[in-house]
Formats: structure tokens, sequence, C-alpha cells
């Protein structure tokens, strides 16, 4: 530990190997989940893995269930602003009305679509 | 002159020093993540748009040497950690062992990356006016250096897409979005990746010296914390733009 | 416990040693991390890009005096306003407060040696520089005709000027705006002064707190938008471009979702330079002072979720259009909510029309006029008349103009005399304060109604009955350029000549004026603890504020140049 008094935390080589096993899982499942046809559901599931080994590597590669309250507080501020940035431009695209000239050469069923 | 975590004149206790530090270093990663972010943005908007555009282009991509890297990053991530932990444990000799690790798994990942971009450059999959998402399949499977069970797979997904995505023109100016978000965001990516591999070099240099230790080791902490934020942009890139549409294939 | 000395007959000195005369020579400037002396080269290198910027904007004007245009072609007038929209917002509206006097002041006012990190704070100032000399570069080869906006695809495919050194000089001085930032919320956070509370921070810190948490989260965004466009135009790479079946409109939401909270970045710290004159010129302390310090916050949060308000013509849905338009109202309340406190504070007070107050109240005019115009902007129905039309321009140039340049000249005013130590004279800043007043009103008011009649931003001619307004607008023009130019003179004039101001001339409260003028390179002699409330002008015997009566003795009162 550290001399200065500052708390900081130690994480065991054990618990790395874990997470590093988590991670390697966790890439080989997303691309057997790519390879069966769940529709729109596929991405979803794509990304909840992405997710999920994410938050591993920040919690304890990055020592973020360590870190201070402040720290936790920035690290969640810059997910919750990209969400805004998202999430608002998605309230545009999902609430336009198909538009045939946005497409070079557009398809006749893409204006029945919606 | 003594480096070894001296204090500078305008903090009080190395504490502050230290607690600045990291506090700067995770702000700049939140800047990152909208950095990042503006890209993922265009990516998402445009592959709500044209889906199938998406998945014919990401089916052109190599799984193999895809996965490969996802693991060789997530590999360097797991030995960064570990020199992050001999520092803190005051593993001295220990310290530069994992970083050069690290390092090397760094240089892996951008040599894969460098095969990869080959591929598609001769493929004819660099946007502008040479682009051709039906290049390969045109031509004999060995011309493309893919077997002839892709090859064939590819030309049904094209003549499919084609079909989907309402003509070859259509396809080809929507494959095109995809391959510029490809290039674009792997691109950043790598160059991320080789800021970071400059950083291992001079933090290599450095803890041969010694000079970190569980008393003073915030560079490799901070150094530590850059390399897993371009770890978890890859860990969004492979399933994003490798795994679009494989049930197809 | 300042080393200002006083002689016998009440005349304050210079101190003996300050950051200006701690060394000499161009190195110590060029290598510096004082961050006072940052704060000086940015101040140089902000004024030469506010000249460029203002000529560009003297032929624009020059050019409107006729209806079919006076001076140049149409194809050079498109790019005299671009480059004036891109040297005036990138260059100098955006660094202007914060990069110079929040430099300046942030580590003095909490106390502090320095910013968190000096060296960064260097780097920020040669990115900048960098970054400039590439758009200097565009201006120079064939300029730049896109707007200030570098909307796709003319930006990336069509554009015939030189878009490509622009938008790579766009991108990098993006990272200066993002280092000011960073420093500026890591040193609020970690570098306090002993007793300096977080309500106890002056307004102005708390300003710019919220302008760096803009900075932080808004600047990457450009940078990888006009990266984005830079790609397309350099290695015909597709983002945006329709040709490939790309979405312009997805191009304005990423630069909107910047620019947007850039006008914040633009007024969020002059409002805390009125936050802090307001209250030194009245004698009173700040009313609400938590509601203004979380307005501030509140600007900066609410001011991300409006962006695309200014898409409503464009193909955004309706649905998301409502949405926006609704947003963009909330904004009002926290700016609402300083206004009122501002005017409240003067309410009783004992108030003195010095020249930081004079600049101060034109601000709260000028601001409330800009802040209610842009509701008409956001009102979706009333959009659709008034887009792209002389309104806008008036309403922004209302804001940024009226209220970021006026907070800026006029904090330029209020520390001056920390700055520099010494003081400029005082009739002819109060006299140019009324010039600039004056002047900038009859430019813009006039261009409100240009709009409302439906006079089209960006063109270089129009009708012959709008030619009356225009030549109102272009002898406003002038005379705002005399309220510039001599404060310009006048001020540095007095670097030389001006009288010694001593350590506090105003009186005001912050930590700031407990130090020398000019301070000391690491600002204070021994670190400062606070253990008195912010804009408390009663219970400051350290200051020689003591009882309670409102009007001061003489001694007290603010302390004038060579009227
Ligand atoms: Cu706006």
């Amino acid at each position: 530990m550290s001399e200065n008094g500052h708390q900081e935390h130690v994480v065991s080589p054990k618990l790395y190997a874990t997470i590093l096993a988590a991670l390697l899982f966790g890439t080989w499942l997303t691309v057997q989940a790519a390879k069966i046809d769940l529709g729109r559901w596929n991405i979803v599931l794509a990304l909840l893995i992405a997710t999920i080994k994410m938050s591993l590597v920040i919690l304890f590669f990055m020592h973020g269930k360590y870190s201070s309250r402040r720290t936790q507080l920035v690290i969640v501020s810059g997910f919750f602003w990209l969400a805004i940035m998202l999430g608002l431009t998605m309230t545009d695209y999902s609430t336009r009305k198909p538009e045939p000239s946005r497409s070079a050469n557009p398809p006749a069923i893409a204006i029945h679509r919606a | 002159m003594h480096r070894t975590g001296e204090l500078y004149g305008q903090y009080k206790t190395l504490e502050q020093q230290k607690e600045t530090a990291t506090l700067g270093m995770w702000v700049f990663l939140v800047t990152e993540i909208l950095f990042f972010g503006g890209m993922f943005l265009t990516y998402a908007i445009n592959r709500h748009e044209y889906p199938t555009a998406f998945g014919v282009g990401g089916n052109m991509l190599d799984l193999n040497l895809g996965f490969a890297n996802t693991v060789v990053l997530i590999a360097s991530s797991f030995t960064m950690a570990m020199s992050v932990w001999s520092a803190q444990t005051s593993n001295k000799k220990l310290v530069p062992i994992f970083l050069i690790f690290t390092l090397i798994l760094g240089i892996v990942f951008l040599g894969v990356k460098v095969v990869e971009y080959k591929q598609k450059f001769d493929h004819h999959l660099i946007p502008g006016h040479g682009f051709d998402i039906t290049y390969c399949s045109k031509q004999p499977a060995a011309v493309c250096g893919i077997s002839e069970e892709d090859h064939a797979k590819e030309i049904t997904e094209i003549k499919e897409g084609i079909e989907a995505d309402g003509g070859l023109v259509a396809l080809n100016a929507h494959a095109q979005l995809y391959f510029s978000l490809y290039f674009g965001m792997t691109g950043l990516h790598a160059l991320h990746m080789i800021v970071g591999a400059g950083l291992l070099v001079w933090l290599i240099l450095e803890s041969r010296k010694g000079r970190f230790d569980a008393n003073y080791n915030t560079p490799v902490e901070n150094i530590g914390l850059y390399w897993h934020f371009v770890d978890i942009v890859w860990i969004f890139l492979f399933p994003l733009l490798y795994l679009i549409n494989r049930h197809l294939a | 416990m300042s080393g200002t000395t006083t002689s016998s007959g009440g005349e304050y000195q210079l101190p003996r040693e300050h950051y200006l005369n701690a060394s000499y020579g161009i190195r110590s400037w060029l290598l510096t991390t004082d961050h006072k002396r940052i704060a000086l080269l940015y101040l140089a290198a902000v004024t030469f890009f506010f000249f460029v910027g203002g000529i560009f904007a003297t032929l624009i004007r020059i050019h409107l005096l006729t209806p079919n245009g006076l001076l140049v072609t149409p194809e050079t007038y498109n790019k005299l306003f671009t480059m004036h929209g891109v040297a005036m917002v990138f260059f100098f509206l955006i660094p202007s407060i914060p990069a110079i006097l929040g430099n300046f002041l942030i580590p003095i006012m909490i106390g502090a040696k320095d910013l968190a990190f000096p060296k960064i704070n260097l780097l920020s100032w040669y990115v900048y520089i960098i970054g400039g000399c590439f758009v200097l570069y565009s201006f120079g080869t064939g300029g730049l005709d896109t707007g200030w906006t570098f909307y796709t695809p003319l930006s990336s495919v069509y554009s015939n000027s030189a878009v490509t050194p622009a938008v790579i000089g766009i991108f990098i001085n993006g990272f200066s705006s993002i280092l000011t930032g960073l420093n500026f919320v890591v040193t609020v956070h970690t570098m306090r002064a002993p007793g300096m509370t977080w309500f106890r921070l002056p307004l102005f810190v708390w300003s710019h707190y919220a302008t760096s948490l803009i900075m932080i989260l808004g600047t990457p965004v450009i940078a990888i938008t006009v990266l984005l466009a830079g790609l397309e135009r350099i290695f015909h790479f597709g983002f945006f471009n329709p040709a490939y079946g790309g979405d312009p409109i997805l191009f304005q939401h990423l630069f909107w979702f910047y620019s947007h909270p850039a006008v914040y970045i633009m007024i969020l710290p002059a409002m805390g330079v009125v936050s802090e004159i307001i209250p030194t010129f009245v004698r009173k302390p700040i009313f609400g002072y938590s509601f203004v310090a979380a307005s501030s916050i509140g600007i900066a949060v609410i001011g991300f979720l409006v962006w695309a308000h200014h898409m409503f013509v464009t193909g955004e849905a309706t649905y998301a259009a409502i949405a926006f338009s609704f947003l963009s109202y909330l904004v009002a309340i926290p700016s609402a909510v300083k206004v009122f406190n501002w005017t409240a504070t003067l309410y009783k007070g004992s108030i003195s029309y010095d020249t930081p107050m004079l600049y101060a109240l034109g601000f709260i005019g000028l601001f409330t006029i800009g802040g209610l115009t842009g509701l008409f902007l956001a009102c979706l129905g009333l959009d659709i008349h008034l887009h792209d039309t002389y309104f806008v321009i008036a309403h922004f140039h209302y804001i940024m103009v009226g209220g970021a340049v006026m907070g800026y000249v006029g904090g330029l005013h209020f520390w001056w005399p920390k700055i520099t130590g010494r003081l400029y004279p005082e009739f002819l800043a109060r006299a140019a304060a009324i010039i600039l007043f004056i002047g900038f009103n009859l430019t813009f008011f006039p261009q409100f109604i240009l709009g409302g009649l439906g006079m089209p931003r960006r063109y270089h001619n129009y009708p012959p009955e709008f030619q009356v307004l225009n030549v109102m607008s272009t002898a406003g023009a002038s005379i705002l350029a005399l309220g510039y130019l001599l404060p310009m003179l006048y001020l540095t004039w007095s670097m030389r000549y001006g009288k010694i101001a001593g350590p506090n001339p105003w009186p005001a409260t912050g930590l700031e004026w407990k130090t020398d003028s000019p301070p000391l390179t690491e600002n204070f002699r021994e670190t400062p603890e606070v253990d008195w409330e912010p804009y408390d002008f009663v219970h400051r015997p350290d200051l020689g504020l003591t009882g309670s009566k409102p009007k001061l003795p003489g001694k007290l009162s603010p302390a004038h140049g060579d009227d």
C-alpha cells in the first residue's frame, strides 16, 4: 500500500486474470451470437455484451469500482452526455417520414415501408 | 535530477498532485468518449438507414483477423493492468516486463490492421472513385485470395444485396458509407494505438530506471487508463463493424 | 500583508517584484508556465484575431451601403462573411474571456499558485496559435466561402475555396479549448485554498466551471465533425454526402450539438464578469448567490438539449422539432434568473457609474433583448418566417457582441488595474463605453427590422427599399469601431502612463484584490485562508470595509485614473 495515506486500491492478479477470462469469453460469445439469426435483436445482444465487457474493463482494469465518488461521477457524466447526443438525434431519425430522395436509387418498396 | 514523484510548485501535497493528475486523466477520457461518440452516431444513423449495404460490407471483413485482434487487445489490457499492479506492489523489475508485453501486443494489433487495410485496398474497397463492392465477386476466387466457399457466399450475398438495396448503384454507394466509417473509425482507433505505443515506449524507459513503486506510480496508472480506454473503443468497434450480418452467410 | 508601499501622500507605488518584472526577454514569455503571462499571450493573439474579424466586418458593412453592393463580387462577399464568422467565433469569442480573464483570475480567485496543469496551459496557447495559422493560411490562399457553419456537402464536395486548411485549423483549435476547459475543471476541484468552499467561490469561477463543462463535453464533437467533413473532402469518403446516400442533416446535428452550447461558452463567462462587477459598484452582496451559481450550471446542461432549433426548416422530423422548440424555451429560465438577480442586486444599492459598471448595465439590457428575440426564433412557427433573415443576425449579435463582448471589455476594464497595476483614464473610458453602446444599437437594431421585413442573410445585394436601414447599420458600425479603438488606445497608453492602482482600487471583495497589483508570480506571499462569505461589503475589516453604512467614506470609493 502507498505510504502517503492516499487510499489506493490494489487489485489482485487473480481478479485481473478472472476479468481477462470473462472478457475473452464475452468475445467468443458475441461471435457465436452473431451467427444466429435473431432479427433486430442481434444488434441489441451485441451491444449488451459489449457494454458488459466495457463495464468490466472500467470497474476492474481501470479501478472504477474503487475510485472516488467524484471520479465515478465524471465517468458517468461522460456516458450520460453521449446518451444525450445519441438519444436526441435519434428522436429526429425515428420520427421522420420516409424520404424517397434520401437514397441514390430509391427502391419502390422503401416508400411504402412506414 | 531526482524525479521520483517530486512535488511540483503549484501543489501543496503529493497526494493533491496525484489526485489532480488522475482527475485530469479521467476528464480527458470523457472528452475522448464524446470524440469517438460523434463517429458512433454517424455510424448508427447510416446503418439504421442502410442495413443491407452495411451487412454486405461487414461480411467482407476478415472475421478471423478481427477476432484475433480483439483477443490481442484484451490481452494487452490485462498486461497493462498487471504492470500497474507491479508498480503498486513495488515489484520494480516486473513493471517494464509487463509494459513490454503490452507494447508487443499493441504492435501485433497494428500489424494485423495493416494486413487488413492492404487486403481492402486490393479488393477495391477504399471509398472514392475506384470503389467497387462487386470487385471480388467478379474475379476468380484466387485473385482476391479467398476460398471458393467464401467466394460463392459473397456472390450470393451481393446479388441479394443489390436486390434488397434497390440496384447496384445504390448498393455500391451505400457500401461506400460503410467503408468510409470502417476506415474512419478503425483509423482513428489505430491512431490512438500509435499514440499509446509511443507513451508505452517512454514508460518502459522510465520504469527501467526503477522510478515507479508503491509511492509513485501516477504515469503508469494514467497511461494505463488511456490504454484501457482505447481497448474499450475496440470492444465496441469489433461487433459493430465485423458482426453485422454474420448469420446470413 | 501586501508588498505595495504607500508613500506619505497616500499615493500607491508599484510592488517591487511582480509577475511582469520577474524575468525578461522573449523566451521568458514564450516558455512561461505562469497562468498570468499565458493570459497576456492570449490577449495579444485574441486581439489580433479580433482585428482580422473586424476588418472583414467593416468590408461587409461598406459593401452593403448600396442595394447592389459597393465593393466586391458576390463570390468575394461569401468569403467575407465566412471569414468574419470563423475568425470571430472560433478565434475571438470562444477564447476571449476564458483564456484571458479566466486564465489570469481563476487561480488567484481560489487562492492557488497556478492552474492544476501549467504546462498544458501553455500548450493550449500554442495549439491555438497553430490552429490560427492554418486558418490564416486558408484566408490568405483563396479564402473560405462555406459560411462559418461548414455545412456539407458544400464544404466537403462543392466549394472551390480553401476549406481543407480551415477545417484542419478548426480541428486543431478545438483542442486548445478542450485543454483550457480540462485545466479549469480540475483546478476548481483540487486547487482551492483552505476555507474556499464551493459556495464561497466567486460567481466568475462558477460561470467558468460551467463553461469548462461545455468545452469538455462539446468541443470533442465539433472536432470529430469537422474531421469527418475534412475526410470527405480530402479522401472522398462519405459520411454525410447525399451522392452516397448520406444525410447532410446529420452533419448539422453534430455541428450544432457543439455550436449551440458554444454560444454559452461565449456568454457564460461574460455573465460571470457581470456578476463580479455589479456587487462591487452597488456595494451590496449579490442577490441570491446560490441561484446565480446554479443557473450557470443549469444553462450549461440545458444548453445541450436544444441544438436542433437551428434546423427547423430542414428535413428534420416535425415531432423532434416540437421537442427541441420546447426545450429551447427552457433555457430562458436560468437566463432570466440571472437577469432578475442582477436587477434585484441593484435595488437600494449605492450605485456608482464607473466604467465597468456601465458595461455591466449595458450587458444586462442588450443580453435581455438578445435573449428574448431568441425565444422568437425558438418558436417553431415564427422561425419559418425569420429563419436565415437578418433577424437571426441581429439576435445573435445582441448575444455575442452586446453580451459577450460587452462583458469582455467590461471585465478587461474591471481587472485592468490588477493585470497591469495601473488605472485607465476614467473619463475617456466612460465615453468609450457610451459610444460603444450607441454604436452597437445603431448597428444591430435596424437589422431586427430588416429581418422582420424578410431580408435574407448572406446575400450580397438587397432591394432598394431596405437601403435606409442598411445605411443606418453601417453608420452604427463606424461608431462601434470607434468604441473599440478608443479602449485599445487608452488601455495601451495606461500600461505605461496610467495612475498606480494599488491592490484594491474599487474596492472589491474577491481574493484577487487581496494581493498586489500586479500580483507576484506565485500570486500570494502565503497561501490565503478564506473565512468570509462572498460579496460581503460589511464584515471585511481586512479590506477596511466595516460597519453597516451603505455609502462608504471618501477613501473607499472607487479610485479613478486621470480624469
Ligand atoms: Cu442555438
